[in-house]
């Protein structure tokens, strides 16, 4: 291995975190849905595999938003499909 | 209703000549049709057993009617197993991953493993693939030494074997494939992603082949009374002759030789059958000489079942007609002939309350004379639902009878409201809902001012109309979809429909500079308007009689409490603004709804970026913008008679000073041009950094050039003020530019290709009347002459040159961003905003948790701004804010 790139000091990706049980479920109550109905992110994306996200963690992103300013999104861990 | 069943589960898999057989009804044999008496011949392709298509007989199956039988399959028995063109890549992948001799897979039970993995392992869903799989390796439970698979397209295999050092291709008939095909485990099929209880792969291999119900291949009767046959049924009398012929020799032992000919011409015939574009395979072709539609065609691409048929919707209460302008006409009316208004109804349901209207509609009957009659209405249906069609003869007996519960289907009339659209519908905007003005003329008409969001113009332009026919539908497309509220475009938020051509020109020529009106013309300027008495004259003239500003005129149009400053499209930039003294009276002020100074042009009210138009939608609201536009329009079209406006041939003529100027200019420039030439020649060229010299020397050249071509502009520019039409309309910003007007007085200047000066044609130069490498202006496309000179033939070619790219590069553009819309429309299509402000899919899954992510409908804001702070603000101050 050559040097390792810490993705999440890059400027372009947004802060990631990993939820708490309770969050999560606030936030499905907030929104009325079921885990399956958040959207969705691969197990092996680089910014989850550096905070160390596993398969059915929910993950927040805090983005700088160009229309509100700031941004939270929440994603469902997956598992990537073979092809 | 429909039955309210749920599809739980669908099957893909395929056919195995068991259920062929199963489903088939008849076996067929013979490739003939109908007999001499047009009788179908039992066993051939028309078999009754089938299911029918002429009226009259009855399906030998079910015993139903030609209505209401839905057809049979049949089936041939194929001489000797033919391969299924559409899976070729599943024949080839298996025959590479499986054994030659036992076919089992070429893997160790323990190499699949870690692959595919246990059941409810980390990998469970994974397949074994062809890369897997090493090539020419030994088989691993036979030890049989495995071969190279050849595929040739569209449907040979073969096998390929070393003999003295020379390599053998050994031909798989389709028997053989079969054979190795059935032996495949189903173990191993299911760790190659094959679900062998539904698709057991030897079943890619037809041995018996389904023949389609009648129904699906209806034959039609020529005007001669002769029968033409459906592609399908030509290409399956083709499949039974061969395989008839076939089995013949097979039976009388002919030579192999002339088997496998058969053999191949049986397997090209279900080829074209199956798929008639497959890649190396002649197309089967009519007597005519046209390709043969057969089962592929049927489905594929834009015209497919899927597309064309399942998809596609036609309608009825629809007409199409060409459009034309009238400026007189409100943006939310359309014009519409008294031909297609009389032809197209709307149900309205009888009741007590209108019981006499209805009747009177009824006795005016379904003709109506002329644009002024009252409309009369085409169908009264009866309570049963019985249609009756509306006749001279009919209408008082009918109109006797209504009574509440009856619905009259009424023809249009005016102030109905009707959905208009022109296609391409890319946007929103591209159907919008008008109200009807019925009309002399075969043409729709419509305010110029709504051209912009359907990206109409009147050149031979055609548009469709809706007619709602539901009260529900009517107050939707009232509410959602009428012009008034679509304005604003939701893609800027900023207005769409507004002023364009001459409506720009017009009231740049009504409100350029202070002017004074008597009252005559001010009377004719607004004769159209809605307006109650004129304001205070602005002044008396020598005679005492009254006269009025034309800022006064215009500001008849504007809202009582409109402030604003802005900036018109005449404006220079200066370092400086002078405002109010303004040289080219391009310092737009309005205080409290009276034009103080300034020239209103496109930005004052031209569709995008019309700000007087944008800022009464803000502060007054839809309505009052559509009124102001409707003013505007009528207004502008009346400066714009008032002064008259033409271009002609001598608007671009200028003086011999400045011909003598321009040439001079251009002397000058070519001479640099060949100076630079020298000097590169010579070695002497400095290089920019990272550019060649040749690169550097290009620059410097089109650079020189550029600059004399402005030059031309200038001096043509100094010559043509105010008083010349095309300058009126690139000032203030109606059409053309000043780019134009130079290509047309002055110089044409530098054509490219590619951004770069005409580099191709004959070996070493452009044309053969120039010398070889000579890099001269004019013989890489440098245009002196303008249009209004004329082009030399060197420079008219190499117009041409140029003037391709563009053509071709619009071509290019409209069908890449054709295919990324559908393909986004196809992706977005079923997405909406939930009442929590989220963006879901019908399932509810979440796409965005809020829309846009500050929940703003860019249709309803100031350019994506949810709040216009600096209209506010400068209403308040009515002043300028930076």
């Amino acid at each position: 291995m050559g040097t390792s790139l810490d993705v999440l000091n890059h400027e372009m990706v947004p802060d990631h975190q990993i939820m708490g049980e309770e969050e999560v479920a606030d936030l499905l109550a907030t929104y009325h849905i079921t885990l399956e109905q958040l959207p969705k992110i691969y197990h092996d994306d680089p910014a989850v595999k550096t905070i160390g996200g596993e398969v059915g963690n929910v993950i927040r992103i805090i983005r700088d938003s160009r229309t509100a300013g700031r941004a939270e999104a929440y994603r469902l861990v997956v598992k990537r499909p073979k092809k | 209703m429909t039955s309210p069943k749920r599809v739980g589960r669908i099957e893909f898999g395929l056919f195995s000549p068991k259920e062929i057989r199963k489903m088939s009804v008849r076996k067929i044999i013979w490739a003939d049709t109908y007999d001499d008496d047009g009788f179908p011949y039992p066993q051939g392709l028309m078999d009754l057993n089938l299911g029918v298509i002429d009226p009259g007989l009855r399906c030998k199956t079910c015993d139903q009617k030609a209505a209401d039988c839905p057809g049979h399959f049949g089936h041939i028995e194929l001489a000797k197993p033919v391969i299924h063109v559409g899976y070729t890549r599943l024949i080839r992948k298996l025959l590479r991953v499986t054994c030659r001799s036992c076919s089992r897979l070429l893997m160790t039970s323990e190499e699949v493993e870690k692959i595919i993995g246990h059941e409810d392992s980390e990998l469970a869903g994974e397949i074994v693939s062809e890369k897997d799989i090493k090539k020419e390796r030994v088989c691993p439970h036979c030890g049989e030494q495995q071969l190279k698979i050849n595929f040739e397209k569209p449907t040979t295999f073969s096998e390929v074997f070393v003999e003295d050092g020379r390599k053998v291709e050994h031909k798989l008939t389709p028997a053989d494939i079969r054979a190795r095909l059935e032996r495949i485990p189903d173990d191993d099929l299911r760790a190659l992603g094959v679900n062998p209880d539904v698709a057991r792969p030897e079943w890619t291999i037809l041995t018996v082949l389904p023949v389609p119900p009648v129904t699906m291949r209806p034959s039609i009767i020529l005007e001669n009374g002769q029968r033409s046959e459906d592609d399908l049924t030509h290409k399956l009398v083709d499949i039974i002759r061969i395989n008839q012929r076939f089995k013949e020799n097979q039976d009388a032992g002919a030579p192999q030789l002339i088997i496998e000919d058969l053999w191949e011409l049986l397997q090209y015939h279900v080829t074209t059958y199956l798929d008639n574009e497959v890649a190396g395979c002649p197309p089967a072709r009519h007597r005519s000489g046209r390709p043969l539609k057969t089962l592929s065609q049927r489905l594929k691409g834009k015209e497919g079942r899927f597309r064309g048929s399942l998809s596609g919707k036609r309608v009825n209460f629809s007409a199409r007609t060409v459009i034309s302008p009238d400026p007189n006409l409100s943006i939310g009316e359309v014009g519409i002939p008294l031909a297609i208004a009389n032809e197209m109804t709307l149900p309205i349901r009888v009741t007590q309350f209108n019981l006499e209207e209805m009747r009177q509609y009824i006795l005016n009957g379904p003709e109506r004379p002329t644009i002024r009659s009252p409309c009369g209405a085409n169908y009264a249906i009866r309570p049963d639902n019985r249609r009756m069609r509306l006749s001279e003869a009919n209408l008082e007996t009918v109109a006797e009878m209504i009574e509440p519960g009856w619905t009259v289907e009424r023809q249009l009339k005016d102030n109905d409201i009707v959905l208009f659209n022109r296609q391409p519908s890319l946007h929103r905007m591209s159907i919008m809902a008008h109200r009807v003005v019925v009309m002399d003329g075969k043409t729709f008409r419509l305010n110029p001012a709504v051209c912009p969001p359907y990206n109409a113009d009147f050149d031979g332009d055609e548009m469709n109309l809706h007619i709602p026919q539901t009260e529900e539908a009517r107050a939707e497309a009232e509410i959602l979809v009428s012009v008034s509220s679509n304005i604003l475009s939701p893609r800027t938020g900023g207005p769409i429909i507004g002023g364009i051509h001459d409506h720009i020109s017009g009231i740049f020529l009504l409100t350029h500079t202070v002017r004074h009106f008597s009252k005559e013309e001010t009377l004719y300027l607004t004769q159209h308007l809605d307006i109650e008495h004129l304001p205070e004259p602005d002044r008396m003239d020598e005679n005492g009689n009254p006269l009025w500003t034309n800022k006064q005129v215009f500001s008849l149009v504007l809202p009582d409490d409109l402030n604003m400053v802005f900036k018109a499209s005449s404006c220079q930039n200066c370092e400086t603004c002078r405002r109010e003294m303004c040289e080219n009276d391009a310092f737009v002020r309005i205080i409290n709804g009276n034009l103080i100074s300034g020239t209103i042009d496109k930005k004052g009210i031209g569709a995008f970026d019309g700000q007087i138009l944008h800022r009464i939608i803000r502060q007054h609201g839809m309505k009052r913008a559509a009124r102001f536009i409707d003013d505007v329009t009528k207004l502008s079209i009346r400066g714009i008679m008032l002064e008259g406006f033409s271009f002609g041939i001598d608007d671009e003529d200028l003086t011999r000073t400045e011909y003598g100027q321009i040439d001079e200019v251009l002397n000058t420039a070519i001479s640099d041009v060949d100076r630079r030439i020298k000097i590169y020649n010579e070695g002497q060229l400095e290089p920019m950094p990272g550019r060649t010299l040749e690169e550097t020397l290009e620059m410097q050249i089109m650079q020189v050039l550029g600059k004399a071509r402005d030059r031309t502009g200038e001096i043509a520019g100094r010559h043509l003020g105010m008083d010349n039409s095309a300058v009126v309309m690139a000032v203030s910003g109606a059409r053309g530019s000043m780019l134009n007007l130079t290509q047309m007085a002055g110089c044409l200047g530098q054509q490219s290709v590619r951004g770069e000066r005409i580099m191709r044609g004959y070996e070493d130069r452009t044309l053969p009347h120039f010398r070889r490498n000579e890099r001269g202006a004019e013989a890489h496309g440098f245009i002196t002459n303008s249009y209004k000179s004329g082009l030399s033939p060197t420079e008219f070619f190499f117009h041409a040159i140029g003037g391709r790219e563009g053509l071709v590069d619009t071509a290019v553009r409209t069908s890449q961003s054709g295919y990324l819309q559908r393909r986004m429309i196809n992706a977005l299509q079923d997405l909406k905003v939930a009442y929590d402000g989220t963006v879901r899919t019908t399932g509810g899954r979440i796409i965005q948790f809020r829309y846009g992510e500050d929940g703003t409908d860019p249709g309803r804001s100031s350019y994506g701004a949810p709040v216009d702070v600096k209209g506010i603000v400068e209403s308040v101050l009515k002043e300028e804010v930076k």
